[in-house]
């Protein structure tokens, strides 16, 4: 009884913060919409990033990649046809001439994502630690490369604009909730335990007859799909993409979001990302000015370095993240027996 | 014949002068990876605020504007141990690179605030500019900078290496590379060897944010970003668990990079990244424990 009430909560928790976020978007002004909007995309894509690299302890710098494809795919059939054959005019004449809704466009992200995830993993699973972030990473410069220059799949180096705007508070917080849930249901799995435990003791794991090759690319396919899926749910809010705004900047930022919140929990994943881009989107209206008790008014520019700052703070003061990488537990355990 | 001749050969003294500065930015890498089992992300910006140091000295003679740089840099990479990676010793390496992460984009929104006081984005370092003519030697136009370039990294790396097997204090920290808690228990002072690696590293970068800026005198807050990325990568595929195969890993990516540059055609170069990571990736596969790292194997750890 008590552990089902036990990983209720550690699924309830979760999903209860994204769900108060995307009520107070809709409270929020029309200005202001956009950064709970921003928070909840967030959530999505550091689940996505959680599912590999929390789940497996490997490092990936590769997971944004996903998100990438999953975005220009959704993006791109979505933009009418009519605007397609005025501006797209180098793209392949199927992705020119069709248009899907909004909801296929976000099932084609997340199946396109978990192909190319698995197509990629299936090589590169057999690597661990450094090799396997530098490897994931190649994956991110070449996915990056090609969807700059080929201009047969996509816009290239421009904006790829005109795509409508369907992600509000409903399709955000739905989605973010859809990413926990699949991430939660595959954590509790067979598999992810399986991963989990290769996580702690590889030799061991392996000596009771995991093959942590296929766990890693089970993990790897999972984290894929669900990170081209957050790319749509991405695309859809901002109404334009371009290849740099899903790049390095945005791998860095989200890896750090896992991070602060705590690498090896569902709920690290999900308070991290909202800390981070509450904490970004603070920092943004303190540069013009927001009360706080006081008025509290940054200097232009500083927001990046107040950010950064913090960051690299709470890692310093808290290596495991502010959750700790555990689970949410609703009484705290009375022994503090696990290391 | 000529014409394919001079192409070859100044190509290749091109790939060297690349390959010559990864290698130093490599050693610099290695070196704090070694004692504190940590990728310091942050390590191009030492360079960037070396190059900013020079762009801002560019009105002083060359020699107390090279000096000003080498002490700023060593100073903030002193620093950024004494703030940073000290309390983190102890902690996982993702949240070490995440923290280097944070670091590297703190100096950089730093140095744009900096920057952007003259409302213009970028700086020019004119002073150390003359080493980028070129010079012709047998038809081929070698820039002098390359000369220095491929001096400096020999140079360097014969010092380095006198200082590691020579002096105690190499002794010291090659121990404590090879395996620190036992290195510590046998006497060697940690944070000696720590403020070792440390300002060793600091001291390439300095000398590295040299060589890039005759290169490319236009200093911007991303300087030297793209390179310590290519660096880090040559890095781990020639062996980050030792410094000579992290060092010929940092000048392997450079020089190859350099070479396929000018073996793709024309048209196509826009794909070289593409080229040079799918190479990244097939090394890793064959060799995962690192391109140089002949006859070690990386074994799994028995329990």
């Amino acid at each position: 009884m008590r552990s089902l009430f036990a990983s209720a909560a550690e699924l309830a928790g979760p999903m209860l913060l994204v769900i108060v976020v995307g009520l107070l978007s809709t409270t929020a002004s029309a200005a202001n919409e956009i950064y709970f909007l921003n928070a909840l995309v967030a959530v999505a894509i550091v689940v996505a990033i959680y599912v590999f690299v929390g789940v497996s302890g490997v490092l990936s710098f590769g997971q944004i990649s996903f998100v990438a494809v999953g975005a220009f795919a959704s993006g791109l059939m979505t933009v009418p046809v009519e605007s397609k054959k005025g501006v797209l005019t180098t793209v392949f004449p199927l992705l020119r001439d069709h248009t899907v809704g909004n909801v296929p466009s976000l099932l084609l992200a997340a199946a396109l994502g978990g192909v190319f995830a698995f197509v990629v993993g299936l090589p590169l699973m057999r690597l661990s630690g450094l090799a396997a972030g530098i490897a994931t990473f190649a994956v991110l410069e070449i996915t990056h490369n090609v969807l700059r220059e080929w201009t047969k799949i996509g816009p290239g180096a421009t904006t790829l604009a005109l795509v409508p705007e369907t992600t509000g508070a409903l399709q955000a917080t739905l989605g973010a909730l859809a990413a926990i849930v699949v991430a939660f249901v595959y954590q509790r799995s067979r598999r992810g335990r399986l991963l989990r435990a290769s996580r702690e003791d590889p030799a061991a794991a392996r000596g009771v007859g995991v093959s942590i090759h296929r766990e890693r690319l089970v993990a790897f396919t999972v984290s894929g799909a669900l990170a081209g899926f957050a790319g749509g749910l991405y695309v859809h809010l901002i109404g334009s993409i371009t290849t740099e705004q899903v790049y390095l900047e945005l791998t860095f930022l989200t890896l750090a979001m896992l991070v602060v919140g705590g690498v090896t929990s569902l709920w690290g994943a999900v308070v991290g990302a909202l800390a981070v881009s509450g904490l970004d989107s603070f920092l943004s209206q303190a540069e013009s000015g927001v009360h706080v008790g006081f008025t509290l008014n940054l200097p232009q520019g500083t927001r990046l370095v107040f950010l950064s700052a913090i960051m690299a703070l709470v890692l310093i003061l808290r290596p495991s993240g502010l959750t700790g990488g555990r689970e949410l537990r609703l009484r705290l355990p009375r022994r503090a027996a696990r290391s | 014949m000529t014409v394919i001749g001079s192409i070859g050969w100044q190509t290749l003294s091109d790939a060297l002068g690349q390959g010559a500065i990864y290698a130093l930015m490599a050693v610099g890498i290695g070196l704090v990876f070694g004692v504190l089992r940590l990728v310091n992300f942050a390590y191009g910006q030492l360079i960037m605020a070396g190059a900013y140091t020079l762009a801002y000295t560019s009105g002083w003679p060359v020699a107390g504007s090279v000096v000003t740089c080498f002490a700023v840099v060593i100073a903030l990479s002193l620093a950024m141990d004494r703030l940073v990676f000290r309390p983190l010793r102890s902690a996982s390496p993702a949240t070490m690179l995440v923290t280097t992460f944070a670091v590297s984009f703190l100096l950089q929104a730093v140095a744009l605030i900096i920057d952007l006081r003259d409302n213009t984005l970028g700086e020019i370092a004119v002073s150390v500019a003359p080493l980028n003519q070129a010079i012709s030697i047998g038809g081929v136009d070698v820039r002098k900078v390359t000369l220095v370039s491929v001096a400096v990294a020999a140079g360097t790396l014969i010092v380095l290496a006198l200082l590691l097997t020579r002096t105690t204090i190499g002794l010291h920290t090659r121990a404590a590379a090879t395996d620190f808690t036992t290195a510590r228990l046998l006497g060697v002072r940690a944070n000696r060897v720590i403020a070792f690696a440390v300002i060793v590293s600091g001291v390439l970068a300095a000398a590295v944010a040299v060589l890039l800026t005759v290169q490319n005198p236009f200093v911007q807050p991303s300087f030297a970003l793209e390179d310590t990325i290519i660096v880090l990568v040559g890095v781990v595929v020639g062996g980050i668990d030792r410094l000579w195969t992290a060092t010929l890993g940092g000048f392997a990516i450079g020089f190859a990079s350099v070479l396929v540059n000018a073996a793709l055609p024309t048209d196509k170069t826009v794909y070289l990244p593409s080229v040079i990571y799918a190479l990244v990736i097939l090394v890793l596969l064959l060799r995962p424990a690192g391109l140089f790292a002949w006859g070690r194997r990386a074994a799994m750890e028995r329990v």
